[in-house]
């Protein structure tokens, strides 16, 4: 079976968020980019289904600007077969991203499409989900365990108050959670073997898909700063401060 | 403006965040209906019924809704939608497998955590684990919005609105309950609770929990929380997990204990109204956002902090 998994690149995880004095956006200059850390997950899930014979070939697709040919090449050193790109300079918010993911998920039909559960950006939460309501597939969000077989696969998920199991049919939507796997560096080897893996260039116009946002951004600020308060020397006296300064036991 | 707010349920009890997307969805301003969909579900469409400020209780009760399953809850939601201008959810683990569903199938784009109301079509957000803040203007028709539930008080009881039975919506049978494992514990739940002590890393052991953390907790009647390398570890489970990508709370006191304050973790628990951080290394960015901080430690500083409060109380 064919597997797709989305790739977004992202802010990455490590670096300081400064937010642009005018309210226009995150300063985005000379900032540390990389692949959003559940989509490697979702890699990682679907080389390790290609290795146990469950996958036959792994399409990492990329939304977004040129540079993000590097997040798709990141994929394949780590064990992707081919990437497509659609390029846009635009942000591309989820109902986008999942439109042109349902054309691309047409013309390819995989059995699984694996995406993160959510961006680390826009913290969105929303493509997967969306992607399978366009497709009419089922979809199993934030999942810690997969197991195909056959026609069908067993999933656990990540819920509110603990783990919950379902069955889903195939084909299916899964997007990952922190806990279902460790996702393996790429070897050099497997860079250099990565550059010579092909990578389809697209935009979203190829696949007849209205990218203009539906929400618009007004402004970007910075949160309310939080202050440091103060240090105490004993337990006694952090007692004695919440009872009698904080009020608060 | 007609508002749909999806209560958060387990079947038996309405769950608090219901209440605060409630209170978003009066802020937005216009008729409110609660739709409750469930099995054996009588009880929550009654407590949702005295919710102050919705006009009228949906309830459909059918095995296709009883675990919340996104396929079949998506489509009974969009069916509804021709009589809505918008629908409001908590953002639970379970809105958020199921509203962005709804949102592609009524062809808009969902507003995701929000934590104010600036008009019926403006809102504010955070991005990047809160270290942004975007005011967005939603222009799609109709709404569908998810509520960051520590940004909005609960609605209170009082009122008595209607409960109307509505049909099921087809079957998609596209997917089945299998099973839940689910955490017991007598505390306060994590995301409503009033004081959490939170565990990280520097615990050490899920033993160490019970020994060190649990007796604070105990002492506070508090919540318990852990950081996502506390989880990790398997100290505890999944739903103890502060932060980002875990569960986000603002309790009245939050003791972070053995914890580096990474801004993901940050990010689930920095609008606490006191934060205590109680670590070995004074250098641990912790310290610059809490209001008390001791520098210990914690398997010295725990018992002492057990037994001290067993004496003030
Ligand atoms: C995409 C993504 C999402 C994430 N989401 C989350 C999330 O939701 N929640 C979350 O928490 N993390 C999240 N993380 C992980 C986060 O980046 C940190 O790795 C994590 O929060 C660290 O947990 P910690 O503070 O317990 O451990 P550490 O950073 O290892 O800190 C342990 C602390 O314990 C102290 N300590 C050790 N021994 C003692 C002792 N005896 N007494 C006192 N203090 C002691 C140490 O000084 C240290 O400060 C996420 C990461 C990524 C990439
Ligand atoms: N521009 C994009 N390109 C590729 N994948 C994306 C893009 N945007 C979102 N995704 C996928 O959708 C997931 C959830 O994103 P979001 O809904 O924005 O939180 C991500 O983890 C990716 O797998």
């Amino acid at each position: 079976m064919k597997v797709v998994v989305p790739v977004k690149r992202v802010v990455d995880y490590t670096q300081k968020i400064r937010v642009k004095s005018d309210g226009s956006g995150v300063e985005l200059a000379n900032i540390k980019m990389s692949m959003n850390p559940f989509d490697e997950i979702a890699i990682e899930e679907a080389i390790r289904l290609k290795e146990n014979g469950t996958a036959s070939e792994i399409i990492a697709v990329s939304i977004g600007p040129q540079q993000a040919q590097e997040t798709i090449r990141t994929a394949l050193a780590m064990g992707a077969d081919r990437g497509i790109l659609v390029q846009s300079d635009d942000i591309v918010e989820p109902l986008g991203v999942a439109k042109i993911l349902k054309a691309i998920t047409d013309e390819e039909g995989p059995t699984l499409v694996i995406l993160g559960k959510q961006a680390i950006d826009d913290d969105s939460n929303q493509t997967g989900q969306m992607l399978a309501a366009l497709l009419g597939w089922p979809q199993a969000t934030f999942v810690s365990e997969v197991t195909p077989d056959g026609d069908k696969a067993r999933v656990v998920r990540e819920i509110d108050g603990g783990l919950q199991t379902i069955q889903i049919n195939l084909p299916a939507i899964v997007t990952t959670d922190l806990r279902l796997n460790e996702p393996r560096y790429a070897s050099l080897p497997n860079i250099m073997k990565a550059k010579k893996k092909p990578i389809d260039m697209k935009t979203p116009d190829d696949y007849g898909v209205d990218i203009s946002p539906r929400v618009k951004i007004i402004t970007t600020v910075a949160p309310k700063g939080r202050e440091a308060g103060i240090m105490v020397e004993s337990v006694a006296e952090l007692v004695d401060k919440l009872k009698n300064e904080a009020g608060v036991i | 403006m007609t508002i749909l707010v999806l209560a958060e349920h387990d079947n038996a009890e309405l769950k608090d965040a219901t209440a605060r997307a409630l209170t978003a969805a009066a802020a937005i301003g216009g008729d409110i209906h609660i739709l409750v969909a469930g099995k054996g579900s009588k009880s929550v469409a009654d407590q949702a019924a005295a919710l102050d400020g919705a006009a009228k209780v949906l309830h459909c009760d059918n095995d296709l809704y009883a675990h919340g399953l996104a396929e079949p809850l998506a489509l009974l939601i969009t069916g509804l939608m021709a009589n809505y201008d918008a629908v409001v959810a908590p953002a639970t683990t379970s809105a958020k497998n199921t509203m962005p569903r709804v949102a592609a199938l009524l062809d808009v784009m969902q507003v995701s955590d929000i934590l104010s109301v600036e008009s019926a079509d403006t809102f504010t957000r955070p991005i990047y684990a809160g270290n942004a803040i975007q005011t967005v203007q939603a222009t799609d028709a109709k709404k569908v919005i998810t509520v960051r539930t520590t940004a909005f008080a609960a609605a209170g009881d009082g009122g008595s609105a209607s409960i109307e039975d509505i049909a099921a919506a087809e079957d998609p049978g596209l997917s089945s309950f299998v099973g839940e494992e689910l955490s017991k514990s007598d505390r306060p739940e994590l995301t409503s609770a009033k004081i959490i002590v939170s565990g990280g890393r520097g615990v050490a052991s899920g033993e160490n929990f019970g020994k060190y953390i649990e007796p604070v907790a105990d002492a506070l009647g508090a919540a318990i929380g852990a950081s996502r390398a506390a989880v990790d570890a398997g100290y505890m489970s999944n739903d103890y997990q502060v932060g980002q990508t875990g569960k986000v709370v603002a309790p009245e006191l939050y003791i972070a204990v053995g914890i580096s304050g990474a801004i993901q973790h940050l990010a689930g628990m920095k609008d606490s109204k006191v934060i205590v951080a109680i670590n070995k290394d004074e250098e641990a960015p912790i310290f610059q956002i809490a209001d008390y901080g001791l520098v210990a430690d914690l398997f010295k500083a725990m018992p002492e902090l057990a037994e001290e409060l067993g004496k003030a109380s």
